[in-house]
């Protein structure tokens, strides 16, 4: 009930809102114990034997993979158990309609422990959310069988639940089982009979099936059912009888499998697909029923979670998998690269990894390094059943996953060692728990992570100080499975991200409610750029999906050389104006009302919001007061705290935090005299303050001249707010940054936030943190304050090896978010993740994270140029290339072979950051405004790793000849995959239309001689001459190419929060220039191409 | 600056020994208690940036609380005075090299030259405030900025006190 209408493809609310805190639910049943002793869980290496039997091969029958799946699950099976007990009891018919079977079946298990409360419409999934195909055949079978009325009610449930729930593993299995039963047993057969057939006997299984499972399905291919569903069918044949141990399944399994017609091999290959295939672009054949579909792509959100888990055992990219699953709308799992075919057992995988890793690369003779697809983040090697608990890279990424033993080994390998976070991310499940006591190390503080170790049943050892705790006495039982005695078990022990509901001592002033306040400049030059129609038209579209509860509040200022205010009370036909013309000492003219409650006054608000725009047209006052209306809008906000969203038009001229202008365009080319400080601390100090008060300001500048960035944005850098810079907008000359205002400020509004919020990362005694980048204050060495934290807001933070880390086979990072969200609950998010330490410099290389080591040189590089210069922070990039790859010329290579060798790991490390010298931000020439080049700079500090990396080095896609070879199924649709080109003019051709993703931006670049059908079909024109100047948008055609290519372009912008806007570029397009700046590989005027950067490394690396 | 200096020599020394003395003599006396107060606003220095770095290993500090509790407060503030002290001792610094010099104490003052040096260059190219001060409180936990602090409280401390005895007994 809770959640009916959510929109299956919104991010956005998922998190926090609506998810169901764990809490010990009523319907657990019994049979929960009978869980195999495996469980245990702590997260010491090598305790896990019992995973091996996972890597049997699945057989391709929909019935057998069931099977397969269920070697992979080890801890999971438990919990089925229980899930099935609940169906069983069958009485009442079953209600559930089938759409709901299917979505909750892998989060089932969770919701339906959980509490009946949680109970919520089909809705909420997505659509077919889980498992396919067996859920189909349940449901045509249910009603045949009994499932009791208890059930449907579960069922609902899990729905509810499901969605914004965290199947952690333990839950997610139980629906398979489930679906076995019925279909099974349509009398009503006994349980465990059920089960028994679908794990001891496939054939009867399959049967029911394969009726379903059209025949489109190819043979090996991808299966329809795709990965994930299957696995948990597996774990959950296991669970329901308790009896059942996993050993027993896995033989069963091999028994199947020999039976089963194909031989190894092949069932190996389907494995792979099926894995590879729910988490890469997978293939599913179109051919499948259209049910299948569905099931399918949404399969991989929900049910994925508990798969996911399971799934990392293959070789290949284990975490890898696992995150993806975890977390659907990351786009890079789609891509994979192809896994190691052996599927032998994880330590061989590891092995075949690391000789791969190891391989030297002669950088000058291969020139197609550049993956196909996305690049994605190594995975740690660790032990399986830890790195399959581990945090999702796109939540936690270290540089070097293999962290060095020394700082000795560290300076030796010239890698930079640090973390990149996005702590706050939308995701689309997340485990919460509530319990009265939350678990943490007695000294340290550390929350209970999954990489404890417990020594018994009732003491814990702290990962990162090695202190000995006790368990609490409420921990011994776990809400999830009703189980007393299985600390192990809990949900914060299974899962690497979690959030908790935190208790009163969390606070020290009751949650505040959240409190938005809009201040406009309303100045003739602001009145010109007309952005306050857009601005307050996206306000009024939006008032009602601002985040919040009953108590938001919401107020406005404007301002020009005198601040006005705007009493909204209650009562009042019309909002009332307030002047304050006092700019020296400014003060608030009345105490109340001006920051009214939304839902209370909607109506003056909306009101003032329509009018607003036509108030100042007449307006002739040039002067901008900025420094006075911040500190007005600061003493309104500062006794509740909240959001000031501050919209600039020019350089503030009056009053406190006046500013001059300090561009000279001329002498833009040298690169040593460019103001990147700030001119005045003013804005500094007050964002100080603000953030002592839990106020954020967030800043939109949108300016044709030059507005002195770099020293307005310290209020919202110091404050944990935002910037956005909408370079020269007007909304008639410039209507691309009109839409593109529109589309950033719907997502500014209407993303998760959260209030008065602290991070805290701590890490195993002997590293220390060196440094943090982002929007924040540090308050502390290891603290930040965050008065406002929003989802698309990346950190990052260098590290040092402080005393050597000797005797540690792994070390871990926690990093605990605590804020008070929109609905006014305290919460504490936390992530850890846990990473091998090694000894050798060949292990350290093996495990560079380039991305990462890019994203934070990056971070490295702009706090270098505002330190020292421009050209002192260039210099260090190509240095940190040239060092750390001479580092690995001497130190690891044995023979000395001439070129320029790289390990395979930072094969990409040149390119990136030749990409990185060519961006805006580090850019010599005349190129960049200034302003510009500081946003850059702003978007460098604060962007989350992956949007980072796609502002530094854009995709480029050929999408003229567009085919469905290869391409992914979503629901429905089909998205195909074009590989990434390099990124060079002799890339391009004449004849063909390209697509370059830059992350905020695209462009759609066509080609001169671009063929005539695609201009026709995909662009809706006649000719090449006939195309529109500024089109930005691709007609919706009833053509196969437009239809692919409209595909492709929004799966692409359905991965990222915010809506990059589309730019269609001819020869003669202004925006060719931009569309040519991002052709790193090419020479420029200024800067080298990139084989003659690479010459230039190798003369300084064999020097 | 002199002209304060004198008059306030003849009360200063008490005793028997005023015989032999000189503004030289003064200077030095003087010196040795300004240094004195030098040696205790470095020691305070110190202590404020060893608080700063390790305030996170205080177990005191447990939850993630928002607010500070009071005793952070507390130590908050010392640690606000312990920065405040810099000026002062800059200035205490200045005010002795000015007075060597008048008493053409040549060697003591090359001594001291160079840190006075390094005071004005620290203070040059301090961050940009709008009021005095030194420390950037958005930087200053910044590693290299703590350590390098630290290490400038230390090196300050052995200079003082090396002056100290040197003034003690010059």
């Amino acid at each position: 009930m809770a959640q009916p209408a959510r929109p299956p493809t919104g991010y956005p609310s998922q998190n926090g809102a609506g998810q169901q805190p764990y809490s010990n639910g009523p319907v657990q049943n019994q049979l929960m114990h009978s869980s195999d002793g495996q469980g245990y869980s702590p997260s010491v290496p090598g305790l896990y034997s019992h995973q091996t039997p996972a890597k049997v091969p699945p057989h391709q029958t929909s019935g057998q993979y069931n099977y397969s799946g269920s070697q992979n699950v080890s801890q999971l099976n438990n919990y089925q158990g229980p899930g099935q007990t609940l169906n069983r009891p069958p009485v009442a018919p079953f209600s559930g309609s089938p759409v709901q079977q299917t979505g909750p079946v892998p989060q089932v298990l969770l919701p339906a422990l959980q509490n009946s409360a949680a109970i919520s419409s089909a809705g909420s999934f997505p659509p077919g959310a889980s498992p396919p195909v067996l859920s189909n055949w349940q449901y045509s079978q249910t009603p045949v069988s009994q499932p009791v009325g208890s059930q449907t009610s579960h069922l609902a449930h899990m729905t509810g639940t499901g969605s914004a729930q965290p199947p952690s593993s333990l839950s997610g299995n139980t629906n398979p089982p489930g679906n076995y039963q019925y279909a099974a047993s349509p009398g009503g057969p006994p349980l465990q009979n059920s089960y028994m057939k679908p794990g001891s006997a496939p054939p009867p299984v399959t049967q029911p099936l394969t009726p379903l499972h059209p025949p489109a399905r190819p043979p090996l291919g991808p299966p329809p059912v795709g990965g994930p569903p299957l696995i948990r069918p597996s774990t959950l044949t296991a669970g329901p009888p308790n009896t059942q141990s996993l050993l027993n399944s896995a033989a069963n399994r091999d028994g199947d499998a020999t039976s089963a017609a194909s031989d190894g091999s092949v069932v190996q290959n389907s494995y792979d697909a099926i894995e590879g295939g729910g988490l890469m672009a997978t293939p599913h054949p179109s051919p499948a029923p259209p049910n299948l579909k569905m099931n399918r792509s949404v399969g991989y959100s929900y049910p994925t979670l508990p798969p996911g888990y399971q799934n990392t055992s293959p070789p290949g990219a284990p975490g890898m998998q696992a995150s993806a699953l975890q977390y659907p709308d990351g786009s890079k799992h789609f891509h994979q690269p192809a896994l190691g075919t052996n599927h032998l057992t994880a330590s061989m995988g590891g092995l075949s990894l690391q000789q791969e890793g190891l391989r030297p690369v002669n950088l000058l003779q291969e020139r197609n390094i550049l993956p196909m697809t996305l690049l994605k983040a190594p995975v740690p090697n660790l032990h399986e059943d830890i790195q399959k608990l581990n945090c999702n890279p796109e939540l936690f990424r270290c540089t070097l996953t293999n962290i060095p033993q020394t700082q000795a080994l560290l300076n030796k390998a010239k890698l930079p060692l640090g973390l990149l976070l996005h702590p706050f991310k939308d995701l689309s499940q997340l485990p919460v728990v509530t319990s009265s006591t939350i678990v943490r190390c007695r000294s340290c503080r550390t929350y209970i992570n999954p990489f404890v170790s417990f020594l018994d049943q009732r003491r814990w050892k702290c990962n990162l100080c090695y202190r000995v705790n006790d368990v609490p006495e409420e921990f011994m039982y776990n809400p999830v499975t009703r189980v007393y005695g299985e600390p192990h078990k809990r949900p914060e022990v299974q899962n690497a991200t979690i959030e908790f509901m935190a208790p009163s001592e969390y606070m020290l002033r009751p949650p505040q409610p959240p409190v938005y306040l809009f201040v406009f400049d309303v100045s003739h030059n602001a009145i010109e750029t007309g952005y306050l129609n857009t601005v307050c038209q996206t306000l009024l579209d939006n008032l009602d999906l601002l985040p919040g509860n009953t108590r938001t509040k919401i107020g406005f200022i404007t301002f020009d050389s005198t601040i006005h205010f705007y009493s909204l009370q209650e009562g009042l036909s019309q909002p009332q104006m307030l002047i304050v013309s006092d700019i020296e000492d400014v003060f608030i003219p009345m105490p109340e009302n001006l920051l009214v409650n939304l839902n209370e006054n909607k109506e003056l608000i909306q009101d003032l919001l329509r009018t607003l725009p036509q108030m100042f047209t007449k307006s002739l006052e040039t002067q901008s007061a900025l420094g006075p209306a911040l500190q007005a809008a600061f003493k309104l906000m500062s006794p509740t705290g909240g959001r000031i969203s501050v919209f600039q038009t020019q350089l503030p001229s009056v009053g406190m935090g006046a500013l001059k202008s300090r561009e000279e365009p001329n002498q833009r080319a040298t690169a040593k005299d460019i103001h990147l400080t700030p001119s005045t601390d003013f804005y500094k100090k007050l964002a100080l303050d603000c953030s002592g008060q839990q106020v954020a300001v967030d800043l939109f500048l949108l300016s044709g001249q030059y507005s002195d960035l770099a020293s307005l944005g310290c209020i919202s850098r110091y404050s944990a707010g935002s910037v956005y810079y909408y370079q020269s907008y007007h909304h008639k000359h410039n209507p691309v940054q009109v839409e593109k205002l529109q589309k950033e400020l719907k997502r500014y509004l209407t993303r998760k936030i959260g209030f008065e919020a602290v991070m805290r990362i701590r890490c195993t005694k002997g590293l220390s943190i060196h440094t943090f980048h982002g929007n924040f204050f540090v308050r502390s060495t290891d603290l930040l304050s965050l008065p406002n934290v929003n989802p698309d807001a990346g950190y990052a933070v260098q590290m040092s090896v402080e005393e050597s880390l000797t005797d540690m086979q792994v070390v871990s990072f926690q990093s605990a978010l605590l804020y008070t969200s929109s609905k006014g609950e305290r919460r504490i998010r936390v992530h850890t993740m846990c990473l091998p330490v090694v000894t050798t410099l060949s292990e350290v290389y093996l495990g560079a994270d380039v991305q990462a080591i890019t994203g934070l040189l990056a971070n490295m590089a702009v706090d270098r140029s505002v330190s020292a210069t421009l050209s002192d922070a260039r210099d260090a990039l190509v240095n940190a290339v040239i060092d750390s790859l001479s580092a690995y010329r001497s130190s690891v290579l044995s023979i000395q072979q001439p070129g320029l060798m790289a390990p395979y790991s930072l094969r990409l490390f040149p390119l990136y950051v030749l990409a990185l010298l060519k961006q805006k931000a580090f850019q010599t020439g005349t190129n960049a405004r200034l302003d510009e080049r500081i946003f850059t700079m702003c978007q460098v500090k604060n962007q989350p790793l992956v949007y980072l990396m796609l502002m530094t080095h854009p995709s480029l896609y050929r999408v003229d000849n567009l085919t469905d070879e290869g391409a992914l199924n979503i629901n429905d649709r089909t998205i195909p995959q074009p590989p990434i080109l390099q990124l060079s003019v002799e890339k391009l051709s004449r004849d063909g239309a390209y697509l370059m993703d830059a992350g905020s931006v695209m462009f759609l670049w066509i080609g001169k001689n671009c063929g005539q059908s695609f201009i026709s079909q995909v662009l809706g024109v006649p000719n090449y001459g006939s195309i529109p100047q500024n089109m930005t948008h691709l007609p919706e055609l009833e053509t196969a190419e437009s239809m692919r290519t409209i595909a492709f372009i929004s799966w692409l912008r359905e991965q990222r929060p915010f809506f990059p806007i589309l730019y269609i570029i001819k020869d003669d397009s202004p925006l060719k220039s931009s569309f040519l700046q991002n052709m790193i590989e090419d020479r420029t005027e200024s800067a080298l191409s990139y084989y003659e950067f690479l010459l230039h490394i190798q003369q300084q690396v064999n020097k | 600056m002199i002209a304060p200096g004198i008059p306030r020599a003849a009360p200063g020394p008490p005793g028997p020994a005023a015989m032999a003395f000189t503004f030289a003599a003064f200077c030095y006396m003087l010196a040795l208690l300004l240094t004195a107060a030098l040696i205790f606003f470095a020691i305070w220095h110190i202590i404020a940036f060893d608080e700063l770095k390790t305030d996170y290993k205080n177990p005191i500090d447990q939850c993630n609380t928002l607010n500070p509790t009071v005793e952070k407060v507390k130590k908050i503030k010392r640690v606000k005075i312990a920065l405040k002290l810099v000026l002062p001792e800059y200035l205490i610094h200045a005010f002795f090299c000015v007075m060597f010099l008048c008493a053409a104490e040549w060697l003591t003052l090359g001594l001291n030259m160079p840190l006075l040096a390094y005071h004005i260059w620290r203070y040059m190219s301090r961050p940009v405030m709008s009021g005095p001060g030194l420390y950037d409180p958005t930087t200053i936990m910044n590693a290299d900025i703590l350590a390098y602090c630290q290490k400038e409280g230390w090196c300050k401390l052995a200079f003082y006190l090396l002056s100290f005895f040197y003034y003690l007994y010059g």
